[in-house]
């Protein structure tokens, strides 16, 4: 008797009528995006003060490189001692104090330049004010040098190394930044399912233990059945919060968009208008846009749903097994650290590793190995990786999952009818053999 | 009379563990058979091996003349006595999925349900959730769960646990009348009076082996030792009680009376029979009680076990 679509239909409709699901689904892309508005608008709070700063330049030699610009105002004071200026910066309740002190050789500048404030100044403030200095002494020097400064700008070459493979097909640095993205999307997404999910897929087996209703169902059904209905059945729910969540997210954004207008737009998002209004940027959004279509995008549809399917599946049979280990949520801790390692470890290996060399040894390797192959190919294969070698991967996937269903399905069976005591690895291992 | 269920040196292990040792039983088609045996002796692994959600090292079980099979599971219910329903599912829509695991259509499981329903009167709880009934009514839920599908065999791990004495004499009687549908019944339970009262066939089991079985008048003919229970009314009752001390075994009976009269078992040897024992004692005393001790299930389980170990 197949009982598999009934039991997966319970299972799902179970999940998407509680209420704490349904609660979820909806608030999360709303929670969403308040914060997102939120951060935006504390970020134009903080781009909105204007910052005075005094210049009080003796040498004489750097005083128009300060141009006032929407965040600084500079305030060039001239004819006062530095005892004055400090007080009246202060009195003025001014955000700081530059001190240029007269001096002869332009090579020590460091050693006469300070900056005095109430409270330590940001990081960003003081490389722009260090960075400005340098150039105009820089400048100074090569003037007085006898160097034309003009002659070396116009003789400046700008190099935009271009890339292709050996088979010639184009790519360029900014193709490596989308894939990396594509991939890191792809690789997350599955991280993130595989904890929200196999969590979910763990209390209910669990619920069906304490309520005591897993003997009435076992005496009619096969435990492997309960256990691949219980996955399919939370895995559909899993799928179908993160539908609501997507359209549910891209309808508020819109909306959102509409209403408060240019306001939503976060610093990179200006960043980017800016950007097109450049001529020399614009070329770069053409740029992503062709990187985009250098994907392999077949390649990634299809391997992104087997790798998907495989990878969470292969997780939510160990997170059953450990479900019917236990009998409370609180014993399952022991158990969680050898799921949750290797998948952290995936993570790792993909943020770090595959950015630096996506072909290297060790990214080619634990893209075999099965509990981190999910994670560390889906980043892999926008950088093209051969058909063959993700077929074996899959395969290593395949025989694992297959492996840990048994295994799971073991532990699950003997598990289910267990009460009382919290087994240890070696209980475990016995209750295979039974 | 044929036998429903037949279980042939059944044995497993757990590990190291044996929690059945070569245990063959036999349940007559249409009886009450009362499974019994102390905490831990191997029952509930019995059971599970016949609901076949435990898988035997050795042995075999057969049902109705066929060897036990995936198809079988629609032909039991089984009522386990760790049980427990979803509580967050409402009632209705709970029995109707179990009662489709067991192989009814939707529309079957409703008509039977609300005929159960209504027949335990719980008809008005179809859109309750398990959280908001009472452990008793959960346990109705789940009685007629188990029933639902007609199955040849039910297996009822103490059944009346949880419930009030008047559900539990409603339950007692549905079990009585499904058994004279032609249902066979397995009962397992701790609670000996109603092992006395329901259960035609007993076995026991105690430390994973079957220690004793047979029909209950039989095993009881097998028990009882010729020992019969007498209240003599006499002047003198010491002197009454030394002398039948010196011709049979004697000891002290405990029964109520209205009268303070000498209350004794008195054991009778083989060659003894009861009528030469009333006669005499009439020339005695006055007798105002004669009774044959006939073992009850308690007697036979504790002293069983006891001598088992």
């Amino acid at each position: 008797m197949n009982h598999l679509p009934l039991i997966i239909k319970r299972e799902y409709l179970n999940k998407v009528r509680n209420k704490a699901f349904i609660i979820m689904s909806i608030l999360s892309p709303v929670i969403m995006i308040v914060l997102v508005l939120v951060v935006a608008y504390l970020s134009q709070i903080n781009n909105d003060k204007v910052r005075v700063i005094s210049v009080l330049d003796e040498s004489g030699l750097v005083q128009d490189s300060f141009k006032n610009s929407d965040n600084t105002t500079y305030n060039l004071l001239s004819g006062m001692s530095l005892n004055d200026a400090k007080k009246l910066t202060e009195e003025a309740e001014m955000y700081g104090l530059l001190h240029i002190e007269q001096f002869s050789k332009i090579e020590d500048a460091s050693n006469h330049i300070k900056f005095y404030s109430e409270e330590s100044p940001s990081l960003s403030l003081i490389s722009n004010i260090e960075s400005k200095l340098e150039e105009a002494f820089t400048a100074k020097n090569l003037y007085d040098k006898g160097v034309n400064v003009d002659m070396i700008n116009a003789a400046r070459v700008r190099i935009n190394l271009g890339q292709e493979s050996f088979a010639g097909e184009k790519t360029s640095k900014i193709d490596s930044v989308v894939k990396l993205i594509f991939g890191g999307a792809a690789g997350y997404l599955l991280f993130m399912f595989i904890i929200i999910y196999g969590n979910m897929i763990m209390r209910s087996v669990i619920e069906e233990k304490t309520s005591r209703i897993i003997e009435v169902i076992i005496s009619s059904v096969k435990p492997i059945q309960l256990m691949l209905g219980k996955i399919i059945g939370t895995s559909l729910a899993g799928i179908t919060q993160f539908v609501i969540w997507l359209i549910l997210g891209g309808i508020l954004l819109t909306v959102v968009s509409v209403v408060f207008g240019i306001n939503v737009q976060t610093p990179q998002q200006q960043m980017v208008e800016q950007a097109v209004a450049t001529p020399e940027i614009n070329a770069q959004v053409q740029n992503i846009i062709e990187a985009f279509y250098h994907l392999p995008i077949a390649n990634l549809i299809v391997a992104f749903i087997l790798f998907f399917v495989g990878g969470y599946l292969l997780y939510s049979s160990l997170y059953a097994a450990i479900g019917a280990a236990v009998d409370n949520e609180t014993d399952t801790q022991q158990f969680m650290l050898p799921i949750i390692m290797p998948l952290i470890l995936a993570v790792y290996i993909g943020v770090f590793t595959v950015i630096e060399d996506p072909h290297g040894t060790v990214s080619t390797v634990f893209s075999y190995i099965p509990l981190t192959s999910p994670v560390v190919m889906l980043m892999r294969i926008p950088f093209g990786v051969p058909i063959w070698q993700q077929l074996i991967s899959l395969v290593i996937l395949l025989a694992t999952f297959m492996f840990t269903v048994w295994f799971a399905a073991k532990i699950y069976r003997v598990g289910i009818l267990m009460y009382g005591k919290k087994p240890s690895y070696k209980e475990l291992i016995k209750w295979i053999k039974y | 009379m044929t036998n429903l269920l037949e279980v042939n040196n059944v044995s497993k292990k757990f590990g190291t563990f044996t929690a059945l040792n070569h245990v063959s039983l036999a349940v007559p088609k249409g009886s009450i058979f009362g499974l019994l045996g102390p905490n831990g002796a191997g029952k509930t692994t019995l059971i599970r091996v016949i609901n076949q959600i435990t898988m035997p090292d050795t042995g075999e079980v057969f049902l109705d003349g066929e060897k036990l099979q995936e198809k079988h599971i629609k032909a039991i219910g089984y009522l386990p006595e760790e049980r427990g329903l979803y509580k967050s599912m409402k009632v209705g829509e709970q029995a109707l999925y179990l009662a489709q695991l067991k192989g009814l259509s939707k529309a079957e499981a409703k008509k039977r349900l609300t005929y159960w329903f209504d027949r335990l009167e719980i008809g008005d709880w179809w859109n309750k959730k398990i959280q908001e009934l009472s452990k008793g009514m959960a346990q109705k839920v789940q009685f007629v769960v188990t029933v639902l599908h007609e199955p040849k065999l039910l297996i009822f791990d103490e059944p009346f646990s949880g419930f009030d004495p008047i559900n539990a004499n409603l339950i007692k009687d549905e079990i009585l009348h499904l058994r004279d549908q032609g249902a066979t019944v397995i009962f397992s339970t701790h609670r000996m009076e109603s092992v006395e009262e329901l259960c035609d066939d007993i076995a026991l089991i105690n430390k994973s082996n079957k220690i004793l079985d047979g029909k209950l008048t039989e095993v009881k003919r097998q028990y009882k030792s010729n020992t019969f229970e007498v209240g003599l009314r006499t002047e003198n009752s010491l002197a009454l009680e030394q002398e039948l001390a010196d011709k049979f075994s004697v000891s002290k009976a405990y029964f109520k009376t209205l009268d303070d009269e000498l209350k004794l078992n008195i054991k009778l040897s083989e060659n003894h029979k009861p009528n030469d024992l009333l006669s005499f004692l009439t020339t005695k005393a006055e007798v105002s009680h004669f009774v044959e001790v006939i073992p009850s299930v308690n007697d036979i389980f504790i002293q069983t076990v006891k001598n088992n170990s």
